[in-house]
This record gives C-alpha cells, sequence and structure tokens, in this order.
C-alpha cells in the first residue's frame, strides 16, 4: 500500500513537471518518474509477502526477491547516465528551444502593445545564473 | 558446425563489437585506422549472420540458443536466434556497413568517438535482437540508445547549432520516457508472471489477463518507439535534426528493433492471441493514413521521408496484426524491403544535401541532369518505396494485400491502396522539386549551379550573415537570392559540374540494387521470410530451444 501511494505521489510529480516548458524540470520529471518505475519492480517482487533478506525462518519463499533488485540497480544506473547527458544538453543548448524563441517572441510583441505585459527575463532550460 | 557450438558464439555478436568499440577509443586520433577495424569488423558479422541464415535455410528452421553461463535454463539469460533473428541481424548490419561507408564519404564520421560509437551501437542493435529475456532487451535497448545520442550530437552539422540540440533534446527524452514505461511493463510482467524470460512466458498472456496487460505496457512503450501513431511525431522532428548519414544509419536500426521486439513478443508471450488482433489492425492503419499525410504539409527532403517511415511502419506491423502465416511472411518481407529502401532514400537526398547544402524541397533544381546517378538511385528506392513492379516494394505491398484479403480486413487494404498513392504523389514532390528542372528551360539549372558555387564559399555574399541564426528555410532563401544576385556574372555556357563523387553515391545505389534484386529475385526471400514466419506462427522449436540447457 504505501509503495503503490509513493509511486502515484512520484508519477503525479512527474506528470506535473513534464508540463512545464523548461528542460531542467523535465529532466527533474523524469528523476521521479525514474523512481517510481523503480519502485514498481521492487513491487514486482512481490514485497508484500516477503521480509528482509537472511530472515530467521531460512525459508526461501519468505525472503526477499533479490532479482528485482538486480533490475532496479541496473534501471538506476542507465537511468543516471541519461539524466547527466541531458542535464549537459540542457546547459549546452541554452539558447536553442523552442520555448525560449517563443519567450523572446513575446517580448517583441510586448514592445508594441502597452497592454502591460512585462518584459520577462527568460527562464529557460538551463539553470544558468539561478542559485 | 553443431547447433550448439553456434548458440555458443551467438553472445559475441553483442560481445565483439563492444570489445572492439572499447580499444578503439584507447587508440586516440587514428581515424583511417578506426575506420578500418569499423568496416572489418561489422563485415566479418555481417558474414557470420548471412552464415546463420545459412544454417536455418538448410535446415528449414529451427532455433539456436544459448544459456550464458551456463546457468541452467529459467535462471540464465538466453541468447536465441532463429532465421527471423538471422534475417534481421543481416539487414541490420548491412545496412550499418553501407552507412558508415556514407558517413566517411560525407565527413560525418571525422571525429575520434565515431567508429566506438557505432561499434557499441551494433552491439545494443544485435543484442535486442538476439537476447530472449524482456530486461535484458531493456538493458539492450539502453545499450543501443546511449551511443546514438552521442552519435546524433556529434555527428550533426555543425553549421546548423540551434537545431541539433533541440532535436537531441526531444530525441532523448522521448527515449527516457519510453525506456521508462517500457521498464515499467517489464516489472509488471514479473509482477504478473513472475519471470521475464520469453520461454517461460510463452503463451502466458493468452491464459492470464494481468499477464496481458502487462505485457500491453511494454508493447505500448515498443510502439512509441516504433512511432506508431497517436505518438509518432517525435520521430519526423527528431530524425532530421542531425546529420544525414546518421538519419539513414536510425531509420534503418532504432525503429526497426522495436518493430523486432513486438513481433516477437506478441508472437511468443501472446502465442497470436486472436483477441487483439482488432486494436493492431487498427492502429496500423491510422498509423499509415497519419504518416502519409503528415508528409503532405513539409517542406524538407528530410521530414517528408521521416513521415513516409512513420506511414511504412503501419505497413509493416500490419503483418503481425494479421497474425496469419501469409500476414507475418508478408510482414518481414516488408521491413526488410523497406530498411534497405529507406535508408537508400536517405542516402540519395542527403548525398544532395551534403554537396548543395540543402534539403529544402524547391530550393534546388535540376539535380537529375548535374547527377544523373543520385536520381536514378532516388527514383528506383522512391518508385519501390510506393510499390511499384518490379522492385521489392511491389512484391512486399502485394503480399501484404493478399494476406489481409486472406483474413477479411477489407478496410485496411483500401487504406493501405489510397496510401501507396499518397506515397507516390509525395515521392513525385521531391523528385520534381529537388532533382527534375524547375520551370521551363534554362533558368532552373542555372540557379541550381549557382547555389553550388555558392555552398562552395557559404558566406562570401553576404557579410551580415550570421550562420548561427540559420536554419535550413533561410539558407535556402539567402542561396536563391545570392543566385539572383551573382546570375549576371555567371557564364551563359557553364557546365553543370558533377559534386558528387562515387564514394558519396555509391550507398544509396547499391541499396537500390539490392531492392532490384528483391524485387526480381522476390521468390528467394519470400522462401527465407517464409521460414521465419513459420518460426513466428508455430514458437515451440524457438521456446524448447530458450528453455533446454
Amino acid at each position: 500500500m504505501t509503495l503503490s501511494i509513493t509511486v502515484a505521489l512520484l508519477t503525479a510529480g512527474a506528470v506535473y513537471l513534464f508540463t512545464k516548458r523548461e528542460m531542467l524540470r523535465i529532466i527533474l520529471g523524469f528523476v521521479l518518474i525514474g523512481h517510481a518505475g523503480n519502485l514498481i519492480l521492487f513491487a514486482a517482487g512481490g514485497t508484500d509477502r516477503r521480509t528482509e533478506a537472511f530472515h530467521p525462518s531460512d525459508d526461501p519463499s519468505a525472503m526477499v526477491d533479490p532479482l528485482p533488485q538486480a533490475f532496479v540497480l541496473t534501471a538506476i544506473v542507465i537511468a543516471f547516465a541519461i539524466t547527466v547527458f541531458m542535464l549537459v544538453l540542457a546547459v549546452t543548448g541554452d539558447k536553442s528551444d523552442d520555448t525560449a524563441d517563443k519567450v523572446e517572441k513575446l517580448d517583441v510583441a510586448a514592445e508594441s502593445y502597452s497592454d502591460g505585459v512585462r518584459h520577462q527575463p527568460r527562464r529557460n532550460t538551463t539553470g544558468q545564473g539561478q542559485p | 558446425m553443431t547447433p550448439t557450438t553456434i548458440g555458443a558464439l551467438l553472445p559475441l555478436f553483442s560481445g565483439l563489437p563492444l570489445l572492439v568499440g572499447g580499444l578503439l577509443v584507447t587508440t586516440g586520433q587514428r581515424l583511417r585506422l578506426h575506420a578500418i577495424v569499423n568496416i572489418c569488423t561489422m563485415l566479418v558479422m555481417l558474414v557470420s549472420a548471412f552464415g546463420l541464415v545459412y544454417h536455418f535455410w538448410s535446415n528449414d528452421g529451427g532455433a539456436i540458443a544459448h544459456q550464458v553461463g551456463p546457468w541452467p535454463p529459467g535462471v540464465a539469460i538466453p541468447f536465441a536466434a532463429d532465421m527471423f533473428t538471422a534475417l534481421m541481424l543481416s539487414v541490420t548490419l548491412l545496412l550499418t556497413v553501407v552507412s558508415i561507408w556514407f558517413a566517411q564519404a560525407s565527413r560525418a564520421a571525422n571525429s575520434r568517438y565515431f567508429a566506438p560509437l557505432i561499434l557499441i551501437l551494433t552491439a545494443g542493435v544485435n543484442g535486442a535482437l538476439l537476447t530472449a529475456d524482456l530486461f535484458n532487451l531493456f538493458v539492450f535497448l539502453e545499450v543501443m540508445l546511449l551511443p546514438s545520442y552521442g552519435l546524433y550530437v556529434l555527428s550533426a552539422n555543425r553549421k546548423l547549432p540551434l537545431r541539433r540540440v533541440h532535436g537531441a533534446r526531444l530525441y532523448v527524452t522521448m527515449n527516457l520516457f519510453t525506456s521508462t514505461l517500457y521498464m515499467i511493463g517489464v516489472g509488471f510482467l514479473y509482477g504478473t508472471a513472475g519471470t521475464v524470460n520469453i520461454g517461460v512466458l510463452a503463451d502466458q498472456a493468452q491464459d492470464d489477463p494481468t499477464v496481458a496487460i502487462a505485457g500491453a505496457v511494454s508493447i505500448f512503450a515498443l510502439s512509441i518507439k516504433a512511432s506508431v501513431v497517436p505518438i509518432h511525431g517525435w520521430l519526423a522532428r527528431a530524425y532530421p535534426g542531425t546529420s544525414p548519414a546518421i538519419t539513414a544509419l536510425f531509420s534503418g536500426l532504432h525503429t526497426k528493433v522495436a518493430i523486432y521486439a513486438i513481433y516477437r513478443i506478441y508472437a511468443v508471450v501472446y502465442g497470436g492471441d486472436t483477441r487483439f488482433l482488432w486494436i493492431g489492425v487498427l492502429f496500423f492503419s491510422l498509423t499509415m493514413l497519419i504518416g502519409v499525410f503528415g508528409a503532405v504539409g513539409e517542406k524538407t527532403t528530410r521530414t517528408i521521408l521521416a513521415f513516409h517511415m512513420v506511414s511504412q511502419i503501419g505497413y509493416i506491423l500490419l503483418g503481425v496484426a494479421l497474425f496469419t502465416e501469409l500476414g507475418l511472411t508478408a510482414g518481414i518481407f516488408y521491413l526488410l524491403h523497406h530498411m534497405i529502401v529507406k535508408a537508400s532514400l536517405f542516402m540519395s537526398t542527403g548525398a544532395v544535401e551534403v554537396r548543395y547544402g540543402t534539403g529544402v524541397i524547391g530550393a534546388l533544381g535540376g539535380i537529375s541532369r548535374t547527377e544523373p546517378i543520385i536520381a536514378v538511385a532516388f527514383m528506383i528506392a522512391a518508385l519501390s518505396l510506393a510499390g511499384i513492379p518490379p522492385f521489392s516494394g511491389f512484391a512486399a505491398k502485394f503480399m501484404l494485400i493478399v494476406g489481409a484479403v486472406e483474413s477479411g480486413q477489407i478496410a485496411a487494404v483500401i487504406t493501405m491502396l489510397f496510401v501507396s498513392l499518397i506515397t507516390l504523389l509525395s515521392m513525385l514532390k521531391i523528385w520534381t522539386g529537388m532533382f527534375w528542372e524547375k520551370g521551363s528551360g534554362g533558368p532552373a539549372t542555372k540557379s541550381g549551379t549557382l547555389i553550388t558555387s555558392h555552398t562552395r564559399d557559404p558566406y562570401a555574399h553576404e557579410a551580415s550573415y550570421t550562420p548561427e541564426l540559420a536554419t535550413e528555410a533561410t539558407r535556402a532563401q539567402v542561396s536563391t537570392l545570392t543566385s539572383t544576385q551573382t546570375i549576371i556574372e555567371a557564364d551563359e555556357s557553364t557546365v553543370p559540374a558533377r559534386r558528387i563523387n562515387f564514394s558519396l553515391a555509391a550507398p544509396s545505389v547499391v541499396l537500390a540494387l539490392i531492392t532490384i534484386c528483391l524485387g526480381l529475385g522476390a521468390q528467394f526471400l519470400l522462401a527465407l521470410t517464409g521460414i521465419a514466419a513459420e518460426g513466428l506462427y508455430d514458437t515451440t522449436q524457438y521456446v524448447q530451444a530458450v528453455l533446454s540447457p
């Protein structure tokens, strides 16, 4: 039960972050959904009917299933590598996003219209210049 | 060789390129050495793959498996091959060899990391084709994708820094999301069936609805990777963002591995369950239609071709959605034909793009006069894609239509015929916009030539022109501008010079020749794909091989 609620919360957070336009938030969304996936793999090992490893009863069917843990380990390594690569993309591609272009066009529009659209500092993707 | 020996050698399809790739990284900036070792390794594996095809052909089917370890079956991670695997291995390796050639000729390979990345990519592709374990498939898909990200950025057109990171971001996020989804599907499969070994999972989805749902999550993830409608839009945006050589390579490998996995999982885990086939027929017919309509509004050759790829993927997967022996035969035939033809198209238009600096429809004209060889290669592949005899596309489409009629899927047949027509129109659009002469008489040819001379020194005429801001469209505009400026200076009697040399033209020509051979000798390939389809239709031999020590 705890696992499924956690998975649901993580997925909800990930979906929320995916709807944001900045690359950095999308990456954070991937971190969350990656964890959700890992917890699903854990749950697939039957966490509801098994206990910790080296259980005193010595009954293999009551011990934790090691295979999903190996899966999760593999998945973590892969997800970590790709997350780092995506962070690099987020930094190197400072000006190369659709979202950034549209913000710029909005700024141009803001100058010609006087309906109080404030000039927005570019808050795209990179995290450069942000704490 | 005995099946046991062959089985023991199967993991080398993945191990050898990994080892060679790793060693090549240590040799540093020796590009010629890299190229030679790279091609040689690929050729060795290509010959072995042909040997594997010959083995299954002479034995009339069958399957070989190896328990890596050798742990007992069910515990070990098995590598398994049958005719389908062998055919896929052969064609993917063939395409890799040709793509490496094209990348060398188009100077997309001038990095010390190019050869190692290609080798590791091949290791992933071969592993994904050979593995009989669904979690291991996830791992090999990642082994395939990680070097792809590198290649995507590495070999992107340096004049267009804007597009390359944007495309790479889309490509990476899309693939990471799909991989995560696939991993979740595998987790559900393990939770419901208690195993991820394809052999043990055999037919379980037929008996147990929860396993079927878990498998559906995995197949859904794979269908995104194969760019099936409704989640197909990423392909046409991501693939053209890199260099033509890499687009051609990816078109042959990535989506096709996902298609292979869908075929395999549906055949073995679902046992070809007829209850779910209508879903496939519906979505794959939609894929054909929407893909081909997507191409209508596109303005560059590679985006048009990418949308056609979406459309053709609908055709290929219709084979598994029919799940008759004839349908599967046709589907596999279509898959092999499509990989070759699509790569040929990407390489012929890519060669033009590399030498003339643009792939925008209408920006060039009269290429067929200056580059007759490329034009002929393009025309052959385009007609083959549309399904005109005597090329391989005709045999593939004809078989698939017969298979669909046999299964009573008349709506799918009408869709296929209709989409073929639009495909042909779209190919003619590229032909008239790029290869045929524009307008009446001379000026078109001249503007073509002038763009040529312009791209030789792209920014000489325009001092204010900044390459950082260039998109292909603006570049084309600039090109036409400068060509009208310089048209006065141009000598009237200038003979257009051929700019695409032999080595750059060879890949597309070779693949175009193969499509002719496959069209004329369709009977032979049909015999092979027939054996492959039998192996999918009746999976007992494959499952036995996977489960035997």
